[in-house]
């Protein structure tokens, strides 16, 4: 059902950037696109690395940094106003976090209801090397050679079988 | 007999996982705005640009806020089924107009009629960013103490407003 809004979305501003591609060459900057806050270097990289840090929320499996979405520029232009202002990288993470969730981050936090994804891969690599180390040992165990003692059974057994 | 029921146990673990991870719809993000108070607006109304939009009046009332644009295919065929709900159950819908031209945005509720109480003018987003938006439309319930209660993400059909949001709305009444 979320399939049909989805494609208009997707497929509707494509075809009209298609269509408006040559006004938008001669034509002047969008009127509406936010004036972007003068950084200094430092607050440069600053934003960048946010940017990385932060899931466009429309084009789910990009950056922030990656995204031409309209909301990822928003975005975009919020951190670097709040860098202007100030701010610190955690106190803009916690901005993002508060109104759109842990799924704006790329890296999730570590809390109770992500312990299985952090630590899963690493809960399932140690099974699989205890699987591993048991069907060694047992393989391990049948090429075993034999103690004397054993070795002297078995020449018993094959000599009275004899 | 272990040595198969483990490996089949396993399987079918992951197999409802995965089954239940395919039907699910990977847009919709949980919102982490549930149950908080909903951001201020104060904004202007789109058709009178002089007024900010006052949702004061419906402190004690459970409304709704509805995210749309005249550039959104669904906000319209959505209209109906708010206009209709909004009425039928006497609950206050107010728009919130995102990223959009006011003049385009005036001639779409021109055209298709307007069920809002009033609408916000949203042009850069930034009251949208606050409320966590990141799709259009997004229906935000909004209870009598001015608390985010329930957000629907994507168009609303009226079997979702009967099975999703009315009971919702019912409850809080």
């Amino acid at each position: 059902m979320t399939a049909a809004p989805c494609l208009h979305r997707l497929l509707l501003p494509l075809v009209l950037s298609l269509l408006l591609l040559p006004a938008a060459l001669l034509a002047a900057p969008a009127p509406n696109a936010a004036p972007a806050a003068v950084l200094s270097p430092e607050q440069e990289q600053r934003a960048d690395k946010l940017a990385h840090g932060l899931r466009c929320l429309v084009c789910q499996n990009q950056t922030l940094a990656e995204s031409n979405a309209p909301l990822a520029q928003d975005m975009r232009n919020l951190i670097r106003g709040q860098l202007a202002d100030g701010k610190t990288d955690a106190q803009i993470m916690r901005f993002f976090e508060d109104r759109y969730g842990d799924f704006v981050r790329y890296d999730p936090p570590f809390k109770p209801v992500t312990w299985l994804l952090w630590l899963g891969p690493f809960a399932l690599l140690a099974l699989g090397f205890l699987v591993l180390v048991r069907t060694l040992k047992r393989r391990a165990g049948v090429r075993a050679p034999l103690t004397a003692d054993e070795r002297a059974r078995a020449a018993r057994f094959l000599d009275s079988g004899s | 007999m272990l040595r198969y029921l483990l490996p089949l146990a396993i399987f079918l673990t992951m197999a409802v996982f995965l089954a239940k991870g395919l039907s699910r719809d990977p847009r919709a993000v949980p919102s982490a705005m549930i149950d908080k108070p909903a951001p201020a607006i104060g904004l202007p109304d789109l058709l009178e640009p002089g007024k900010t939009l006052d949702v004061e009046s419906q402190r004690g009332k459970v409304w709704l806020l509805n995210v749309w644009a005249s550039w959104c295919g669904p906000c319209k065929d959505e209209l109906p089924v708010l206009r209709e709900a909004a009425q039928r159950h006497g609950i206050a819908l107010y728009g919130l107009n995102y990223k959009d031209k006011p003049d385009e945005a005036r001639q779409w509720l021109a055209r298709n009629g307007n069920p809002y109480l009033a609408s916000a003018s949203d042009v850069d987003g930034r009251v949208g960013i606050e409320y966590g938006v990141y799709g259009v439309p997004e229906t935000f319930v909004i209870d009598g103490d001015g608390r985010i209660r329930y957000k629907h993400l994507g168009l609303i059909t009226p079997e979702l407003w009967r099975t999703r949001l009315q009971p919702v709305i019912e409850a809080l009444q």
